[in-house]
């Protein structure tokens, strides 16, 4: 069985708050979910299926759900940290396929900018995580896992801060067309070198912003999509998995979207060529040139060369990502990146991205995503989409 | 390493965050506060694995602890230069062949590199508990005396 072809991506919200400290989590969730309904011209009786992970206030998709008022026949609260709204997609898409909801929510939000929560602080200790007693005393934040990951590569496929650099210096130049994004300002490689050092061998300026806000995806089968007057979006594939410290035999340089991306792919059926647009989820410049190359963009220890000299910049480089600016510039709401993956894949293929940014002819583009924590334990998740 | 602090980085002793308490974690904090550093090996596959696991993570074989050698060398590390005091997260790969998360401590931050030789060094928490640390062995010298704690 196969997904490919049997949902649609018809509603997508991305909330243009930035900072939002009076409101309540709940209320971002709730005012994404209308955004998107609103979008793929549905109502809130429409929907049947409601996704959510850990942002959601109160206990899984509980909470959220109720204060929604839903009425749902499928729930589904899989948790694999920033990457999890992109596996949504696919769980949707899955669920619809197996007859099991006809409209499927999927919705995210939070603020981290308000209450202070960033990617430097350490993370609260989870005394029963079974990483706990080996690991707090070293505070192994989100911003240092990834660091070493950065070090690792570089030491190995000599990968330079530079080329490190030109991720960031390809989202600021989408980032200044978006008058929603928190960083519209375009920086230079020497720019981002001459930011303060966080962890290194990554600086302030290749780390993503910490912004309030949310974003929410409508999936519906394909008879309610040709009922609705938008573009048809179609879910083509999608592949998910989990990496992590393998009991000691530790690589760093690689992710789980060496299993995911492949896996979207083939089920797919097109290959990295065929991409005309990539959402790749760039929690750290390092986060994107590692999944450039697990994706099969690149070959392994490519990525650095791959991504220098506005490679990634719509209109000149050859592959065009994160047009919205991306986590790095516009949006990274509850410091989870994922969904505005999706919805910036799902702009390109409308054809409804920023002109300055649009992609010609787009009809194929793939979102991917690392959630938690690159260097000891992450989930990946892999989609591809295709407008018909 | 480049752009980072050149304030050493201490060991820290007395001020590294305590780590939870675990059944599964005890007998190692017992053997570590008389100075030894225990591992887990499998009995059924025979492969030594990091973090320790009442049960392999890669057969599910019973395992039994084993006193390591505390040497190993720098798999990858960082510098926080922004962090007082400025300290490391690392990954160490022992001598045994796991690799383990970690700090290297008592170090100047522009003499680390991947592929160093290091040595264990017990750094106390704030409740007391000898949280495993690593220190550079000096190149081509003895190496640097152990730290008393």
């Amino acid at each position: 069985m196969t997904i490919h072809g049997r949902a649609h991506l018809v509603g997508a919200y991305e909330h243009p708050t930035r900072k939002a400290p009076d409101k309540s989590v709940a209320q971002l969730h709730a005012e994404s979910a209308a955004g998107a309904l609103a979008d793929a011209g549905l109502t809130k009786d429409d929907v049947d299926g409601y996704f959510c992970a850990g942002d959601a206030p109160g206990l899984g998709p509980l909470a959220m759900a109720d204060y929604l008022n839903l009425r749902l026949r499928h729930l589904d609260s899989t948790d694999i940290g920033g990457a999890s709204y992109i596996a949504h997609v696919a769980h949707a898409a899955q669920a619809i396929a197996m007859g099991r909801c006809n409209v499927a929510l999927i919705t995210l939000a939070g603020r981290p900018r308000s209450a202070g929560h960033s990617g430097t602080a350490a993370r609260p200790v989870i005394a029963d995580a079974p990483d706990s007693p080996w690991e707090t005393p070293f505070g192994p934040t989100t911003v240092n896992l990834y660091a070493m990951c950065a070090r690792r590569h570089m030491h190995e496929f000599a990968t330079t801060a530079e080329q490190l650099a030109w991720i960031k210096v390809a989202a600021s130049h989408h980032a200044q067309h978006n008058p929603d994004a928190m960083l519209r300002d375009v920086v230079t490689v020497e720019d981002v070198l001459a930011s303060p050092m966080v962890a290194d061998p990554l600086h302030r300026l290749d780390c993503c912003v910490v912004s309030d806000g949310g974003g929410a995806l409508v999936v519906a089968r394909p008879e309610i999509a040709r009922s609705l007057r938008r573009p048809l979006i179609r879910v083509m594939g999608a592949g998910e998995a989990h990496k992590g410290q393998g009991g000691g035999e530790v690589d760093l340089t690689y992710s789980a979207a060496r299993v995911s991306g492949p896996a979207a792919f083939a089920e797919a059926g097109v290959t990295p060529a065929d991409i005309k647009y990539a959402s790749v989820y760039d929690s750290f410049t390092i986060t994107v040139l590692m999944q450039l190359e697990d994706l099969g963009f690149c070959g392994k220890g490519q990525g650095g060369r791959f991504v220098a000299d506005g490679n990634l910049i719509s209109g000149t480089g050859r592959l065009p990502v994160n047009t919205d600016g991306g986590g790095l510039c516009n949006n990274h709401p509850a410091n989870r990146g994922g969904i505005t993956k999706v919805i910036e894949a799902v702009r390109q293929l409308r054809g409804e991205a920023h002109p300055a940014v649009q992609v010609r002819n787009c009809d194929l583009a793939v979102a991917t995503g690392i959630g938690g924590l690159l260097g000891s334990r992450h989930g990946a998740a892999t989609l591809i989409l295709g407008r018909e | 390493m480049s752009g980072v602090s050149s304030t050493r980085i201490p060991l820290r002793d007395g001020d590294w965050p305590d780590p939870p308490a675990s059944p599964e974690a005890a007998p190692f904090w017992a053997a570590a506060r008389e100075g030894r550093f225990l591992l887990r090996r499998c009995t059924a596959c025979g492969k030594a694995h990091w973090y320790p696991r009442t049960l392999c993570p890669f057969c599910l074989g019973e395992t039994a602890w084993e006193e390591a050698s505390g040497e190993g060398t720098i798999y990858s590390v960082t510098v926080l230069p922004r962090e007082d005091p400025v300290r490391t997260v690392a990954y160490v790969t022992l001598a045994e062949g796991p690799t383990m998360l970690t700090s290297v401590v008592a170090c100047d931050p522009h003499a680390l590199a991947i592929g160093q030789p290091v040595r264990l060094v017990f750094a106390r928490s704030r409740n007391g508990t000898p949280v495993p640390c690593f220190r550079l062995v000096a190149a081509g010298g003895p190496p640097e005396p152990a730290l008393s704690w």
